[in-house]
């Protein structure tokens, strides 16, 4: 399977990367490999089988007579938690209880926003 | 005054031991752990952070229990040693990244929560690849971690601070995790007991999400019996995990004695083909062999889409990786690149400069295979390899009890060997990743060494929620080979 620059630099900003040229030249090359690896999916044939379900044991589980309901949802109910000032204390920048981030709309003239 | 020959050989046992026949306090035991971890863990690395405070408080909890005459809990005194990929209150938890460099957890993940309960002492935290992504440690952005047994060699990955404490000595027991064979694989190359749940069993609340449909937590220790004692206290449903299992836990440690006569032991076919080391096929063949002489049955299997594995695992795991990892932006914990513009722009220069190249392919990856166009041709077929290889498995195991083969192809490869062929370093995973895809439990245990003196793991595989039965098979086969190795 053959990656260009150009799909390189339209999955990095899907992926909110900023890849260096360097980076993007490694990415076409390695991304390359690995798509034509996974490419050996196509020899099988699958035609109307189910996919997978999205946890691998379900299927185990309703055998055993665990109750979907009670493995996947707990009781809405209220319970302690973090306290504003816990949850905020990993913030690269905070203030008055909320997160602050750079101006989420760009503007040509611009300064960097005080973090 | 604790010797550190001493402390590299306890295990549960002898560690509960010393606390309940007065030779030592917990207090003493920790503090003979932070004399001697900073200098035996100086080559290998497998430590990222002690936490000294944390297992100080613990060990004074147990030693007013011992003074009060108090029955001890089940991991009392059990030094441990927790992947950096799990969630500590007030302990720094990189995940092996530069991104999480700063990042102090405010809550403790759900194994941690209940290792504590039960009297384990938290040395600190294991070193691993950066978010769980590598079969080497090298990955982490803190340095790679060395095999004790070769420090030229890697201790496998990405658990492999983990596996490599234990193997060191500098921790009795360690948490791991395992997305596509991130605790057996490194169990195999530093000669210790590995184990993977089944998908389910322990809870991953705390856990920093790799892949969901794949990430499972268990234990690495020097012995089966270890093993299963950590994992006994882990199991359960946790209403805080909404795919963990709602299934009563068995009694682990108990069932280890039960016989193992009659047991179904499945061998595939396709695991003993191209690739495979001769040293590790010898050990691997040698064991099965013992394994008949002690009463298992001995039956062929064939699991035809194993081949498959690695292409199906690379596409859902990052996918799944992809979209779990874009919660790292720079906005409410870790790194964040300063002076940018705008919040696009912050995103994009913190998540290029806080994430290192393999974590970068792999939510590149991860999203071509998901991005417009592609996701039936890549994504939707990958969940019916996945399929396939469920029911590959469901057949195998109606003839088999359990399923039998090497963990790694080969033993620990060298420091550098992989690190330019990502292709060829996800290969090293062929013999594990099938489990993670299918959901069922996996335990790797030594089964005999290179000439060189390199470890060689085994790998048994079993039914969803049947770790009990791995846990048995493995402790009587632990056993014969002691007392084979010991004559």
């Amino acid at each position: 399977m053959k990656i260009t620059a150009q799909d390189v630099r339209y999955i990095a900003d899907l992926a909110h990367l900023e890849l260096t040229p360097e980076e993007i030249v490694a990415m076409e090359r390695d991304l390359g490999a690995i798509l034509e690896y996974v490419a050996q999916l196509d020899q099988l044939e699958m035609p109307g089988l189910a996919p997978s379900p999205l946890h691998p044991a379900a299927a185990a589980l309703a055998a055993l007579g665990s109750a979907a309901s009670n493995s996947t949802l707990r009781p809405d109910a209220q319970r302690a938690w973090f306290t504003p000032a816990e949850a905020l204390a990993n913030a690269p920048s905070a203030g008055a209880g909320h997160f602050k981030v750079p101006r989420i709309i760009s503007v040509s003239e611009g300064t960097p926003e005080a973090e | 005054m604790l010797a550190d020959s001493e402390l590299r050989t306890l295990d549960l046992d002898a560690s509960r031991a010393l606390l309940t026949g007065r030779r030592a306090t917990a207090v003493e035991l920790v503090e003979a752990f932070q004399r001697f971890i900073p200098a035996a863990d100086a080559e290998v690395h497998g430590y990222l952070a002690l936490s000294p405070e944390r297992a100080l408080q613990q060990a004074r909890r147990l030693d007013a229990l011992v003074a009060a005459g108090q029955p001890l809990p089940p991991l009392a005194g059990l030094p441990m040693a927790i992947k950096d990929a799990i969630s500590t209150r007030g302990v720094p938890t990189t995940c092996g990244s530069r991104i999480l460099a700063s990042y102090v957890p405010p809550y403790d993940a759900t194994v941690v929560t209940r290792l504590e309960e039960a009297g384990a002492l938290l040395l600190g935290k294991a070193n691993c690849d950066e978010f769980a992504m590598g079969s080497s440690n090298e990955n982490s952005a803190y340095g790679a971690v060395r095999n004790p047994h070769d420090l030229t060699r890697v201790p496998g990955g990405s658990s492999g601070g983990s596996a490599a404490v234990v193997a060191a000595g500098t921790a009795v027991a360690a948490l791991g995790s395992d997305t596509g064979g991130s605790i057996r694989q490194p169990a195999a190359f530093c000669g210790v007991v590995g184990m993977m749940p089944s998908y389910g069993r322990v809870s991953r609340f705390g856990l920093i999400a790799f892949a969901s449909s794949l990430d499972h937590i268990g234990p690495l220790a020097r012995t089966v019996k270890d093993a299963a004692a950590v994992l006994q206290v882990i199991a359960g449903h946790d209403p805080l995990d909404a795919t963990s299992a709602a299934l009563p836990v068995p009694d682990y440690v108990a069932g280890l004695e039960a016989p193992i006569t009659g047991l179904r032991v499945g061998v595939p076919r396709e695991a003993f083909g191209a690739g495979l080391d001769a040293d590790v096929e010898r050990a691997v063949r040698a064991a099965i062999e013992d394994l008949a002489r002690a009463g298992c049955e001995i039956v062929d299997v064939s699991l035809p889409h194993n081949n498959y594995a690695i292409a199906t695992y690379y596409i859902i795991a990052t996918a799944e990786a992809s979209s779990n990892l874009a919660r790292f932006d720079g906005v409410r914990y870790g790194y964040r690149e300063p002076d940018s513009r705008t919040l696009a722009e912050m995103y994009r220069r913190t998540r290029d400069h806080g994430f290192g190249p393999e974590v970068k392919r792999r939510i590149m990856l991860g999203t071509y295979v998901l991005s417009a166009g592609y996701y039936d041709a890549f994504y939707r077929k990958a969940l019916q390899a996945r399929a396939l290889l469920t029911e590959d498995y469901r057949k195998a195991f109606t003839q088999a009890d359990v399923i039998l083969t090497p963990t790694t192809p080969t033993p620990a490869f060298r420091l550098g060997e992989k690190t330019e062929n990502p292709l060829e370093m996800y290969l090293a995973d062929i013999y594990t990743v099938t489990a993670d895809l299918v959901g069922i439990p996996g335990l790797s245990l030594p089964c005999g060494a290179t000439p060189a003196g390199l470890p060689i793991g085994l790998q048994l595989l079993g039914r969803h929620f049947e770790e009990a039965t791995l846990l048995r098979l493995a402790h009587r086969y632990e056993r014969r080979r002691g007392a084979a190795t010991a004559d």
